[in-house]
C-alpha cells in the first residue's frame, strides 16, 4: 500500500521541486514495487545503479582469475569439472549483470572501458592471490558466502532487471558456496598437510571476506541514499554480522579455526562479537595497492587486446551478411 | 529396465545419460584391449580439454569464455567416462589414470598436444578435432561394446554443438577481415600436419573389429565436411606435409610433458590423498 507520509518529498532521494514523474517514482519506491527500464527515474538513481551493477559485473569477471588459476591443476577430474563449471558461471553472471546495466542506457563496451582504464572498481577481494588449492575452497565458502549475504536482499532491489538477475545469480552462488565448503571439508578430514592447507587458506581469506560488506556504517557515505531508494536493504554492518553468525558454526563443523581472537558469542546481543578489521589494509587494496591488482588488470587488458582482431572479424562478417540480406531483399522488391 | 534406467545385466544401456560415476558404480570389467582403446579416446579428450580450458578468462569475448569453457567441460566429461571404463580392466580409477600415469603411458594423438596458439589456431584445431570426433562417436554409437556405445551416444550430441561452434567461427574468421583470414588460414596450416594421425589404423583397432571404429573408415566423411566448411569460409585446404606420428604408441611431442607436469603436480604432491 502507498504510504503518503509527508516526509517522502523531503527525503534526500527526491528533488526539491517535485514533478509528476518524481511523484510517480517515489510512489513506486514506497509501495515496494519495481522501477523498470522505460520508467522515469532520477538521474542520481540511474547513476548509482549503473555504478553498482557494473562494479558487480566487473567483480564477476575479475573474480574468474583467482580460481581460474587452479583449473589446470585441480587435483581430481571431478574437482576440475566442478571448477570449470563454476568459473563459467561467473562469466555468465557478468553477462547478465552487464545486460542489466545496459538497460540503464550505458553500453557494455563503455562499461568495459571503465574497467580497463581503472575508472571503475571491482571487489577488492579478487586482488588477493589464490595460492593453494584450498584457496579455491575458501573462496567458495567465504567469498561466495559473503556475496550471497549481500546479494539475497538485492533480489528485492527496487530496479527490476537487477533484482531479477540476482535471483538466478543467487541460486548459482549458493551452489558455489556449498562446493567451497565441501572442498574444505574434504581437506579438513584429509591428511595433516591437507588440513594445514585448509587452515592457511581460511586464515588468509577470513578478514578480506568480512571486508567485502564495505566500510563500517559510520564510514559508508553512499549507503543511506541507496537504502532510501531500496536498492540496498540492510546496512554493511548488519550484513557483516549475519555473515559472521552464519560462518562460526560452519567453521566448527569443518574443524577449522577462524583467525579472530575476539570472536565470541554475546548472549545479550544474540550475536557473535568479532574483532576490529584492518581498514587501512582495505583502503590500500581498494586504491590499487593489493597483492594482485596490477596482475588482475594486466590479465584482463591482455585478453581484451589480444581478442580485438576476433571481435573485429565477427563484426565485419555480420556487416557483410547484413549487406547481402539487404541486397537480396532489394532484388526481391524490384523483381 | 531398473528404476535407474539401466539394463539389469550390465546396468548400462545405450542412450541413457551416462556419467563417470554411473560407470564406476556399474561393476563393469573392460577387456584389456577395450581398455587400451578407451584410454586412447579418453586421453585425446582429456588433453584437449586441458588445452581448451586455458581460454577461460582469456577469450576475446565473454560469450567465448563461456562457450570454450563449455566445450572443455564436455570433453572432460567424455574423458572421465572413457578413463573410468578403461580403469575397470585393472582396478584403477579415472584419477589414477589421469594423474599417476607417466608421459609414455599416455596414448593421445599429437593434435591435442600442440601449444594453444592464438584464437585462429584454437578454432582450426577445434574444427579438425570436432569433425573427426563427430564421425568417430557417430560410428562408435553402434559398437558391440554397450558401454562404449552408450558413452558415444551421449558424446555425439555434445560434439555436434562443438562442430557448429568451430564451423561458425571458421566462417567469421575466414570471411571477416584480412587479418582474421590470414590468422585462421595460418591456424589451419599449423594443425594440418597432424590430421593423418587421427585416421591411422593399427593392430589394436584391427583386433577390435565391431567394438572399435576403424579410424581410416572415418576419413571420407571428414574430408567432405572439411572441404565444405573451408569453401564456405573462403579458406584453402592446406597443402603441407604430414608430421611423423606416434601418439598412440606413447611417442609424444615435447609439449605433452609440460601439460602433464602442470596437470598432475598437485595430485602427485599428495599421493593417496582424496580431494
Amino acid at each position: 500500500m502507498a504510504d503518503s507520509s509527508p516526509q517522502a518529498s523531503t527525503d534526500p532521494g527526491t528533488t526539491a521541486t517535485s514533478s509528476p514523474e518524481q511523484e510517480q517514482f517515489d510512489r513506486i519506491i514506497e509501495q515496494d514495487s519495481r522501477i523498470e527500464p522505460r520508467d522515469w527515474m532520477p538521474d542520481a538513481y540511474r547513476k548509482a545503479l549503473t555504478r553498482q551493477i557494473s562494479q558487480h559485473a566487473h567483480s564477476e569477471i575479475i573474480g574468474m582469475q583467482p580460481e581460474g588459476n587452479w583449473i589446470s591443476r585441480a587435483p581430481s577430474l571431478k574437482r576440475k569439472a566442478i571448477l570449470i563449471a563454476k568459473v563459467q558461471d561467473e562469466a555468465g553472471h557478468g553477462l547478465y549483470l552487464y545486460s542489466a546495466a545496459e538497460t540503464l542506457g550505458t553500453p557494455r563496451s563503455v562499461l568495459n572501458d571503465q574497467l580497463l582504464t581503472g575508472k571503475a572498481k571491482y571487489s577488492s577481494i579478487f586482488n588477493y592471490p589464490a595460492r593453494s588449492w584450498a584457496d579455491v575452497g575458501a573462496i567458495g565458502w567465504l567469498v561466495d558466502g559473503a556475496a550471497i549475504q549481500n546479494q539475497v536482499p538485492l533480489c528485492r532491489c527496487s530496479y527490476g532487471p537487477y533484482g531479477r538477475a540476482m535471483v538466478r545469480v543467487c541460486k548459482e552462488e549458493s551452489f558455489h558456496q556449498r562446493q567451497g565448503w565441501e572442498i574444505l571439508h574434504s581437506l579438513a578430514n584429509g591428511t595433516p598437510a591437507q588440513k594445514q592447507m585448509a587452515q592457511d587458506a581460511v586464515n588468509r581469506f577470513y578478514g578480506p571476506a568480512l571486508q567485502m560488506f564495505g566500510p563500517p556504517d559510520g564510514d559508508s557515505p553512499n549507503s543511506q541514499q541507496s537504502m532510501q531508494w531500496k536498492i540496498k536493504r540492510f546496512s554493511n554492518d548488519e550484513l557483516r554480522q549475519r555473515f559472521v553468525d552464519m560462518i562460526v558454526p560452519q567453521a566448527e563443523a569443518l574443524g577449522l579455526t577462524l583467525p579472530d581472537p575476539d570472536l565470541r558469542w554475546n548472549e545479550e546481543r544474540g550475536h557473535y562479537d568479532y574483532g576490529d578489521l584492518d581498514w587501512d589494509e582495505f583502503k590500500a587494496v581498494l586504491s590499487g595497492n593489493g597483492p594482485c591488482n596490477a596482475q588482475r588488470m594486466a590479465h584482463r587488458i591482455r585478453a581484451h587486446e589480444e581478442g580485438a582482431w576476433v571481435r573485429e572479424a565477427a563484426a565485419a562478417h555480420a556487416r557483410k551478411q547484413a549487406d547481402v540480406e539487404t541486397k537480396e531483399s532489394t532484388l526481391l522488391r524490384h523483381a | 529396465m531398473t528404476a535407474g534406467g539401466f539394463d539389469s545385466a550390465t546396468r548400462i544401456s545405450v542412450g541413457q545419460a551416462l556419467t563417470a560415476e554411473d560407470i564406476a558404480a556399474a561393476g563393469l570389467h573392460a577387456d584389456e584391449d577395450v581398455a587400451r582403446y578407451a584410454t586412447r579416446l579418453g586421453d585425446d579428450a582429456l588433453i584437449l580439454s586441458q588445452r581448451l580450458s586455458w581460454w577461460i578468462s582469456r577469450a576475446p569475448e565473454l560469450e567465448e569464455d563461456i562457450a570454450l569453457g563449455n566445450i572443455a567441460l564436455d570433453l572432460l566429461g567424455h574423458a572421465r567416462s572413457l578413463l573410468t571404463y578403461a580403469g575397470t580392466a585393472g582396478g584403477k580409477t579415472e584419477d589414477d589414470l589421469a594423474y599417476f600415469r607417466d608421459e609414455d603411458d599416455f596414448t593421445c594423438v599429437h593434435l591435442v598436444q600442440l601449444d594453444p596458439g592464438d584464437f585462429g589456431h584454437t578454432i582450426a584445431r577445434q574444427l579438425v578435432y570436432s569433425l573427426y570426433a563427430y564421425e568417430l562417436y557417430t560410428a562408435l554409437s553402434h559398437s558391440d561394446d554397450p558401454t562404449l556405445a552408450a558413452i558415444a551416444q551421449k558424446a555425439v550430441k555434445e560434439v555436434e554443438y562443438h562442430v557448429d561452434h568451430a564451423w561458425q567461427w571458421a566462417m567469421r574468421l575466414g570471411d571477416g577481415t584480412e587479418e582474421s583470414h590470414r590468422r585462421m588460414q595460418a591456424g589451419l596450416d599449423q594443425v594440418w600436419p597432424f590430421v593423418d594421425e587421427l585416421f591411422e589404423d593399427d593392430d589394436l583397432t584391427d583386433r577390435l573389429k565391431g567394438v572399435a571404429v576403424q579410424p581410416s573408415s572415418l576419413r571420407p566423411a571428414f574430408d567432405d565436411a572439411i572441404r565444405r566448411v573451408l569453401a564456405e569460409s573462403t579458406l584453402e585446404l592446406p597443402s603441407v606435409p604430414q608430421a611423423r606420428t606416434g601418439g598412440r604408441r606413447g611417442e609424444h611431442r615435447e609439449s605433452l610433458g609440460f601439460v602433464l607436469a602442470e596437470m598432475q603436480s598437485l595430485a602427485r604432491m599428495h599421493p593417496g590423498a582424496s580431494w
